[in-house]
């Protein structure tokens, strides 16, 4: 008892409790959430694609045509599955605000969860893809993060950078960063590859590897920037600019004040 | 430092009370006493030490940028010995278990574990890390802006030439000094950086790649790069770096400070305060505050968290991976550089697209540096020692040189950002790759020669002021209801800080014929170096004599009287006859 209330006061301890918290939040969370979603969804998969029509034709028709058949403005969805759905209009990227080299991610979310749901279900009907994936992958506990790290450096770094700041990519394209990403979105994304980025198919990297990605990622933004300020976690660019404004504005400020200092 | 005076004295009995030294006495303890004086005694450093404590040093706080490389660089040395105490320069494989849980049970070097451990388990060591870093930076950036303040003003001029070489030497190893550094922790950032230096030696025509075994002792990665980084890091460099930085600052000492020109300032003298007390008080207070500084920016601002980029593993490659900002140029140059100028000949590649920014450029900026003195008192023939430093103004071409070379040294730099630039900016890479190559032959000329004008500006807005005073923003009206503005007469001491310049005249050129009709082997060298002193001189603007101000206090009302200043002077001036002329 005296050694347990002593390592009460132990730094991890608060540490300890956090990921405890989170791992039985976690848990009951995708003890329950699932099977209500699933009964939701058996009861009403054909009204909820319906739906999903009539919200399509009237938000996403313009670019994508009347069936989803594609148009100039905007690729065919046949196939692209719940998922593609979910990321797309769950990160903000659509309906396309303006044509340009990539549809930006946007916090603005036009739409409820619902009727991503139900767009989600009409474009799931036109023929087979990736369904929105089970959340027992995407909590970002369940996996091994030491193995996700490995995984992400190999695959992902090269566009994301190895902290998942994100990069350019030719001709104004680019990766973008992946803190605050939610471990739904980053499944999605690995399972769709939106525009230039390559999809990572189960047979690629199974869920259980997507899981330890998505634990890889989470588990360094729960670290957050245990050296301060992060300078947008860029690297040796804002660091050396940091130097060359701020760090010597300082010094040149401190030498002057000094200078005028008489006998 | 008082001297010993001994007073006549007439009565033996007023030496009654007269304390004598004993005779076991030695000089030093007579002299100094206590501790100092045994030391004295064994070292004989008191002569050398009061030497010091009683230059004078002129005060100006650009020259305070030299203290801040000074100290950035001692507190660099200290916070690497804390450092020392825990890294392990070895490549040795181990398994990650320390408390860093996003890596835990991860394959990794010893040398990245022991900097993740010092990163976490370590009391203290983050902050020992990051301070050490900063300082790196700062060493870096006010090293480069103290040498800008050298050449802006002229400080290399004879007789400090030679300290101006050694300065570019210090600077090299500063950045190689730092490169190693960054490259010891073996993480994946840093070992893209030294992926990258294999590269550059492999570029290397012929011998490239026994260049290559021989650094890396076997094909890269090897076991051998870390060790070795780190007994350059940590022993040879900083051994060279504080013996050339001690000729450094003793040159100071020597040759003296140079000063800003200024009333009772000559070239002869140094006005200022000696280094006991006051100097080594405020210089002492300086080193804490720089140090205060650096402490700050470690304890509040995160640099190169290698953490996140995890383990050095030659498979991946990461977006974004960029050195720190001193090698920003020689990447940027490899950035620039085009493809196509690869090739094959003789059964070698020569890697023109590489070679040149990696191997080349590095060398060369430095040497080119280093040298600039030597052209510059070639080029203009100026034979004389200098200890009164230029105003950057009233030397337009060469300060148009220097910012033309900042212009193409930032434009090489910033090519080495292109990806980050792009993803901030939401720009093209490719567009800003191509408007960098376009910049870096078009900016040093446009940056040369908009300096150019704004220095000789400014000149003719001196001589305007010296001859018609300053603006007083007081309205005027005359009796014909016409408006002027009133000016006022400057006071001496201003006005001796826009008179006392002197600006060269351009070299004639001698006849390359001699009295026999025989052309002399000089000749071709004499042409050569009259069209560069006129490329440095011919462009000028006069200082005012003091005819010339007689002629405008005499003649009241300004401005018609005064010859444009735009029109060279075609009073031959000589600055001395100024400088006498003012203080009688
Ligand atoms: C302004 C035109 C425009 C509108 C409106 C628009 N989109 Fe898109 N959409 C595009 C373009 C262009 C792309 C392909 C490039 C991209 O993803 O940026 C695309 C891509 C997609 C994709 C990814 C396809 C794949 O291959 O995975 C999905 C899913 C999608 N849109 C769904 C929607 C939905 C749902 C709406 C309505 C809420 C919508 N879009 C509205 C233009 C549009
Ligand atoms: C070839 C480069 C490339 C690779 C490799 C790559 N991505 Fe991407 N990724 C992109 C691009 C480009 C986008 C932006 C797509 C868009 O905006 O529609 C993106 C978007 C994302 C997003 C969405 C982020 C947001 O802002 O919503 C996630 C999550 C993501 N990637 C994760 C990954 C993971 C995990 C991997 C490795 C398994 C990976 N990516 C590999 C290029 C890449
Ligand atoms: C290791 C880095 C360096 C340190 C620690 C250092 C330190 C100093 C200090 C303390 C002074 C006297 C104060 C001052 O004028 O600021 C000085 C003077 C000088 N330095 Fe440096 N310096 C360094 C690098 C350089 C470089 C890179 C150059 C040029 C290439 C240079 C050229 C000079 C010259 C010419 C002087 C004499 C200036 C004068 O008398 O006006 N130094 N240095």
């Amino acid at each position: 008892m005296n050694s347990l209330a002593a390592r009460r006061r132990h730094p991890a301890a608060i540490a300890l409790l956090l990921l405890l918290g989170l791992l039985v939040t976690g848990a009951v969370y995708s003890a329950l959430a699932p099977q209500r979603v699933q009964a939701a969804a058996a009861a009403d998969a054909g009204q909820d694609a319906a739906q999903g029509k009539k919200l399509f034709q009237a938000n996403c028709a313009t670019c994508h045509g009347l069936n989803a058949t594609g148009t100039e403005d905007g690729p065919s969805l046949v196939g692209v599955g719940a998922a593609s759905v979910d990321f797309q209009m769950g990160t903000g990227r659509m309906p396309m605000a303006a044509p340009g080299v990539q549809a930006p991610r946007s916090d603005k979310i036009k739409f409820s969860n619902e009727q991503i749901a139900q767009i989600g279900a009409y474009v799931a009907t036109l023929g087979p893809g990736p369904s929105v994936p089970d959340s027992k992958y995407t909590d970002g506990t369940s996996g091994d993060a030491g193995r996700g790290g490995e995984i992400f450096r190999v695959n992902c770094a090269m566009c994301h950078n190895a902290a998942g700041a994100g990069g350019a990519l030719t001709r104004g394209k680019y990766a973008p960063t992946l803190q605050g990403v939610k471990g739904k979105h980053i499944y999605e994304a690995m399972e769709t590859g939106p525009q230039s980025m390559p999809v990572f198919n189960d047979s690629n990297l199974d869920p259980q590897a997507k899981a330890d990605v998505i634990t890889y990622l989470k588990s360094m933004e729960r670290e957050g920037n245990p050296g301060g300020y992060k300078l947008g976690g860029l690297g040796p660019v804002p660091e050396g600019l940091f130097a060359w404004t701020i760090g010597l504005a300082v010094m040149v400020g401190a030498a002057v004040w000094l200078g005028q200092k008489g006998a | 430092m008082t001297t010993h005076t001994s007073y006549p004295q007439s009565a033996d009995a007023l030496r009654a009370s007269d304390r004598t030294a004993r005779p076991g006495a030695t000089a030093g303890q007579r002299k100094l006493g206590g501790v100092a004086g045994w030391v004295d005694d064994r070292t004989g450093a008191g002569k050398g030490v009061g030497y010091l404590m009683k230059k004078v040093f002129p005060d100006h706080w650009s020259f305070m940028l030299g203290e801040v490389a000074m100290y950035s660089m001692i507190i660099c040395l200290l916070t690497g010995v804390f450092l020392t105490f825990w890294f392990v320069p070895s490549l040795g494989h181990t398994v990650y278990d320390g408390s860093y849980a996003p890596l835990k049970g991860v394959g990794m070097s010893e040398a990245y574990a022991s900097t993740l451990n010092i990163s976490f388990d370590i009391r203290g060591g983050l902050l020992i890390r990051q301070i050490h870093h900063w300082a790196a930076l700062m060493f870096v950036v006010s090293l480069s802006v103290h040498m800008m303040r050298v050449f802006f003003t002229g400080a290399f001029r004879k007789p400090r030439e030679l300290n101006w070489v050694i300065g570019s030497v210090l600077a090299l190893l500063a950045a190689v000094e730092g490169f190693a550094g960054y490259s010891l922790p073996d993480d994946l950032l840093s070992g893209t950086g030294i992926r990258a230096m294999n590269g550059f030696m492999q570029s290397a025509p012929v011998i490239g790649s026994y260049l290559t075994y021989a650094v890396f002792g076997g094909a890269f990665p090897g076991e051998a790069i870390i060790p070795r980084l780190y007994s350059a890091h940590v022993l040879l460099i900083p051994a060279i770096l504080i013996g050339l930085f001690t000729a450094h600052i003793v040159l100071v000492a020597v040759q003296k400070h140079t000063q800003f020109p200024g009333p009772g300032r000559t070239n002869d003298n140094v006005v200022g305060y000696p280094v006991m007390p006051v100097y080594a008080a405020k210089a002492g207070g300086f080193f804490f505050i720089v140090f205060g500084i650096l402490a700050l920016m470690g304890a509040l601002f995160q640099i190169n968290a290698i953490w996140a980029y995890g383990p050095y593993d030659p498979s991946p490659v990461t977006a974004g991976s960029q050195p720190d900002w001193y090698m920003w140029f020689t990447d940027g140059a490899l950035r620039l550089l085009p493809g196509w100028l690869e090739f094959e000949t003789f059964g070698f590649t020569w890697s023109m697209n590489i070679f040149p920014g990696s191997l080349l450029l590095l060398p060369l900026v430095y040497v080119l540096l280093a040298i600039y003195p030597f052209v510059e008192a070639w080029a203009t023939g100026d034979k004389r020692e200098h200890h009164l430093l230029d105003r950057p103004r009233n030397n337009p071409t060469r300060t148009a040189i220097g910012a033309a070379a900042i212009a193409a040294y930032t434009v090489l730099a910033l090519a080495c950002t292109n990806d980050i630039i792009a993803i901030k900016l939401h720009m093209s890479i490719n567009d800003i790759t191509i408007a960098l190559r376009i910049l870096l032959f078009v900016l040093p000329p446009i940056v040369f020669w908009v300096t150019k004008r704004i220095c000789l500006a400014l000149q003719a807005y001196d001589r305007d002021t010296v001859l018609h005073g300053r603006e007083s923003g007081r309205l005027v009206r005359t009796a014909e209801g016409r408006f002027f503005e009133a000016h006022e007469p400057l006071d001496e001491y201003t006005r001796w800080k826009l008179v006392q310049q002197e600006i060269p005249q351009p070299l004639e050129l001698e006849s390359g014929v001699d009295a026999n009709g025989v052309r002399s082997p000089k000749g071709k060298h004499a042409a050569l170096r009259s069209r560069l002193s006129n490329f440095y001189y011919r462009d000028r603007v006069d200082a005012v004599t003091p005819s010339e101000l007689e002629a405008a206090h005499h003649d009241g009302h300004g401005h018609e009287a005064i010859e444009p200043h735009d029109a060279p002077a075609s009073v031959g001036t000589s600055a001395h006859a100024t400088e006498d002329d003012m203080r009688s």
